[in-house]
C-alpha cells in the first residue's frame, strides 16, 4: 500500500475516535459546556475523516467556529472513566514487565519501520500503533470497551492541544504569503553596523533565535536571516560559511526551545504529561537555552573565523 | 504593518489568552494587512491545516498508553527503577538525552509521544518517589518538565550530525542557493561541538534540580519532626 493511502486511512481512524469523544461527551449530561465540547470534538473528527474531499476554504470557516468555541470557554474537559489505583496496583503485580511489552515494541516498530520499509516516519507511527494495539489486547485481555473508555479519556487529557502544532502550521504559512519575513528582515539590517565582526555574529546568532521564536520554526527562519544578515555581515566579512551557518541553525533551535509558537515540541508535551503549568517546560528550557545562544555566538566567533 | 499580527500572538501568550483564538485572530489580521482577501486567509488556514493532519497522528498512540496505565505501567516503573541504586531522576533525564543524542545522530527518532510520556517520565517520577515517597505536586510538575526537555535538547542539538537530517539539507540547500559549494559531511561536523556543550549544560542543570528537589523534601522532613 501506498503512503498517502495509509494516511489517508490512519487520519479516518484518529476523526472517528475523536467521532467517539464527541458521542461521550455528549452523553454526559453533567459537563456545563457540553454542547460546545461535542461540537468541537465533532467538528475536528469532520475535518480528519473527510478533510481530503472539503475545500480549503471550509475548512477555513470550520477552524473559526473551533476559535469561538475555544475563546468562549465552551470547551471543557468531561467525565472519564480513569483506573482506580487499586486496580493499576493489582494488574501491576499480575503482569510483571510484561506491562512494558507495549511501550517498548512502539517504538522499536517506528524506528524499524521508517529505516528499513520505504514508508515515512508519520505512516511508521501509525503501522506501529497497529500492531501494538492487538499486543496490547492480547496481553491485558483488556476488551473493546476499556479501549473505547481510554481512548476518551487519553484524548480529552490532551484536548485542545492536540491540534495546536497543526494550526500554527497554518499560521506559519499565513505569515509568510502575507510577507513577514521579508519586513522583519528588511528592518533588522537596516540597523547594523558593517564591519564588526563579533556585532555580525551576534546578529546572526540572535536574530535567528528570535525570528524562531516568533515564527516556531527555525528552518522558516534560517532561509530569511541568512540572507538578511548572514551574508552581508558574517560571510562577507570572511567567516566560514559551513561553520557559521550550522551554528546558526542550532541557535535558532535555542529559540525554540523559548516559544509557545512550538507547540509540538513546548506546548504538546504539557498536555501529553499533564502539567499544571502551561509555561513550565519553557521556563526548564529557558536556564540551559539562553547560556547556550551566547555559546553559540563565542563558537561562531572563534571557530568561524 | 504585517508585524502586528506577531504582536497580537506576543500579547496573547503573555496574557495567557485562549491559545487555538490568540493564532486564529494573529492569523487573520496578518492576512489582511498583508493584502489578502478574506476568502484567500480561510483558504490558506484550512488547507494547510489539512495537510498537516499527519502532525496529529501522535494521537494514534494514546489508547495504547491509556491501556498500559490502566494496568499498571507506572507502577511496574516504579517498582523497576527502585532497584537501580543510584538512579535519580535528574541522571535519568540526563541519560535520556544522551540515549536520544546518539539516536538521532545515527538518524533514528524517538519522542515525546513514543519515549517521554510512556517510559522516560514514570521512571524518572519513580526514581523521586523511591527516595521521598509520595511527591507533591510541585516535584512531579518538575520532574515532567525535565523529562520533556530531555527530549528537545537531545532531539535539537544532535540531530545536525546525522548527514541526511532536515536541517544539514536545509543548510546544504540554502547555501548552494546563496551560490557557495558545501558538503553535507562538513556541516555534520559542524554541528558536534555544540551536541556536546548541550549534554553538559543540561546535565548541570538536572543535577541542580535533583539537589533543588532533596533539599525540598529535607526541609519538609525536619517541619515533621517538630
Amino acid at each position: 500500500m501506498s503512503n498517502e493511502l495509509l494516511l489517508e486511512i490512519f487520519y479516518v481512524v484518529v476523526g472517528l475516535l475523536m467521532y467517539l469523544v464527541a458521542f461521550n461527551v455528549f452523553r454526559c449530561k453533567e459537563n456545563q459546556a457540553r454542547i460546545g465540547t461535542t461540537l468541537f470534538w465533532a467538528i475536528l473528527g469532520t475535518i480528519f475523516v473527510f478533510g481530503s474531499y472539503l475545500p480549503g476554504t471550509i475548512v477555513g470557516i470550520l477552524l473559526l467556529v473551533i476559535g469561538v468555541l475555544t475563546a468562549t470557554k465552551q470547551v471543557k474537559h468531561g467525565k472519564v472513566n480513569a483506573p482506580t489505583a487499586e486496580f493499576s496496583a493489582e494488574k501491576a503485580k499480575a503482569l510483571g514487565n510484561k506491562v512494558f511489552i507495549p511501550s517498548v515494541l512502539i517504538a522499536g516498530l517506528v524506528i524499524c519501520i521508517a529505516k528499513f520499509t520505504n514508508f515515512s516516519g508519520t505512516v511508521a507511527i501509525g503501522i506501529a500503533a497497529a500492531i501494538t494495539i492487538v499486543i496490547t489486547l492480547f496481553l491485558t485481555k483488556a476488551d473493546a470497551k476499556t479501549v473505547a473508555s481510554d481512548s476518551d479519556r487519553m484524548f480529552q487529557a490532551v484536548g485542545v492541544t492536540a491540534i495546536l502544532p497543526q494550526l500554527l502550521a497554518s499560521l506559519g504559512t499565513l505569515f509568510t504569503a502575507a510577507g513577514v519575513g521579508d519586513v522583519i528582515a528588511n528592518n533588522i539590517s537596516n540597523f547594523i553596523p558593517e564591519g564588526n565582526i563579533l556585532i555580525g555574529v551576534s546578529a546572526y546568532c540572535i536574530g535567528m533565535a528570535l525570528f524562531t521564536m516568533i515564527m516556531g520554526n527555525a528552518f522558516a527562519a534560517f532561509s530569511v536571516i541568512t540572507v538578511g544578515i548572514g551574508v552581508p555581515f558574517v560571510f562577507m566579512q570572511g567567516g566560514n560559511v559551513i561553520v557559521c551557518a550550522t551554528l546558526a541553525l542550532t541557535a535558532g533551535y535555542c529559540g525554540t526551545l523559548l516559544t509557545p509558537m512550538a507547540a509540538n515540541f513546548n506546548m504538546l508535551p504539557v498536555a501529553l504529561l499533564n502539567i499544571k503549568n502551561k509555561n513550565a517546560v519553557i521556563k526548564y528550557q529557558a536556564y540551559v537555552a539562553i547560556p547556550l545562544l551566547l555559546v553559540h555566538i563565542a563558537l561562531m566567533y572563534f571557530l568561524g573565523f | 504593518m504585517q508585524l502586528i499580527g506577531i504582536l497580537v500572538i506576543v500579547v496573547g501568550f503573555i496574557m495567557k489568552l485562549d491559545t487555538i483564538a490568540v493564532v486564529l485572530s494573529a492569523g487573520v489580521i496578518t492576512g489582511l494587512l498583508g493584502g489578502m482577501s478574506i476568502v484567500e486567509i480561510l483558504n490558506t488556514l484550512g488547507s494547510t491545516f489539512t495537510t498537516q493532519r499527519s502532525m496529529a497522528l501522535f494521537l494514534l498512540i494514546l489508547p495504547i498508553i491509556g491501556i498500559c496505565e490502566r494496568y499498571g505501567l507506572k507502577e511496574r516503573a516504579t517498582h523497576l527503577i527502585q532497584k537501580i541504586k543510584g538512579m535519580s531522576a535528574g541522571r535519568l533525564a540526563t541519560l535520556y538525552m544522551f540515549i536520544r543524542e546518539i539516536a538521532i545522530a545515527a538518524g533514528v527518532k524517538l519522542g515525546h509521544a513514543e519515549f517521554v510520556r510512556p517510559l522516560i517520565e514514570p521512571m524518572a517520577q519513580g526514581a523521586a518517589a523511591s527516595k521521598y515517597g509520595k511527591l507533591d505536586e510541585k516535584t512531579e510538575d518538575d520532574i515532567k518538565a525535565m523529562a520533556a526537555a530531555a527530549d528537545n535538547f537531545g532531539n535539537f542539538f544532535a540531530q545536525n550530525i546525522f548527514i541526511a537530517n532536515s536541517g544539514v539539507l536545509l543548510v546544504v540547500g540554502t547555501l548552494e542557493e546563496l551560490g557557495y559549494t558545501v558538503d553535507a559531511l562538513s556541516v555534520a561536523n559542524a554541528a558536534i561541538p555544540v551536541a556536546v556543550i548541550a549534554l553538559i549544560f543540561a546535565f548541570i542543570q538536572n543535577t541542580l534540580m535533583d539537589k533543588k528537589i532533596a533539599k525540598r523534601y529535607e526541609a519538609l522532613q525536619k517541619e515533621g519532626a517538630k
